[in-house]
């Protein structure tokens, strides 16, 4: 089941990308979906983890809330940039607890803080990573653990 | 011609935000905020531009292209700041911390 999806899935992508509609290619397309399917079912890489298509329904509104997040930092660390003389930033470094269990949520989790900028993931363990930021203010957001409840609870704990 | 005006607006914004986040590579003190004035750079540049790129491209399979990229951008552009950012400190590379309110001992 999840290797037929995953077949139509590709299927569309091979379509996009290529762009081409005459029968000859369309078949060549398909012969090449079909090698790379068997050869993913063979490797049986095609679980939970590596096609986690259980939580694409949620992804759309985490979208929402990171992408909002990288524009408010953008625009802090841009102000810190252009802001002359004094003191501008207050470089911190921060152990904040992973709340995720799997492993997936916890790559999502350093990958969303890395991402805004201003706060840069350095060292992730089992239930904690260490983080740089930039400002003080930065540090305080993420350990009042906002960013930690906006990834989708499929995705933290299965 | 409006979507053109909007685009080039997307376009220059993202450029001179480039231009920012390079500035700021410049000005911060050290290292690691260093990687945090690149880290404008990968996104909300990267973004305005395949912005703009994707109005002037409109509805078509450039754009999917255009947004492909977009999508490999905001995985990989993070994994790779975090990459540095843990070789330096393995490689004992100590951050210029703000002393008056740190809370982690190195």
């Amino acid at each position: 089941m999840k290797a037929l999806s995953f077949a139509v899935l590709l299927f569309i992508f091979w379509i996009l990308l290529s762009g081409h509609f005459t029968p000859l290619l369309l078949c060549l397309g398909v012969a090449s979906v079909a090698l790379t399917v068997f050869i993913a079912t063979r490797m049986k890489v095609i679980d939970h983890e590596s096609y986690p298509i259980h939580i694409s329904l949620k992804l759309p509104a985490f979208f929402v809330y990171i992408m909002r997040e990288i524009v408010k930092a953008n625009i802090d660390v841009i102000k810190r940039i252009l802001k002359s003389g004094g003191k501008t930033i207050s470089p911190q470094l921060v152990e904040i607890p992973v709340p995720q269990k799997t492993d997936l949520g916890r790559v999502m989790y350093a990958n969303s803080i890395t991402l805004t900028p201003g706060t840069v993931s350095v060292e992730l363990d089992e239930d904690k990573v260490m983080v740089h930021a930039l400002t003080k203010e930065g540090a305080d957001d993420l350990l009042s653990g906002d960013m930690a409840k906006a990834i989708p609870d499929e995705v933290a704990n299965k | 011609m409006t979507i053109d005006i909007l685009s080039w607006v997307f376009l220059v914004s993202g450029g001179l935000l480039g231009v920012i986040g390079g500035i700021g590579i410049h000005r911060f003190p050290d290292f690691y905020s260093r990687l945090h004035a690149a880290g404008t750079t990968d996104t909300l540049c990267a973004i305005f531009i395949l912005l703009g790129l994707g109005l002037q491209a409109g509805l078509s399979l450039e754009a999917f292209k255009l947004f492909l990229i977009f999508v490999f951008l905001f995985f990989t552009s993070p994994t790779a700041s975090h990459a540095l950012a843990n070789a330096a400190m393995h490689g004992g590379l100590k951050p210029k911390l703000d002393e008056s309110n740190s809370e982690a001992k190195l």
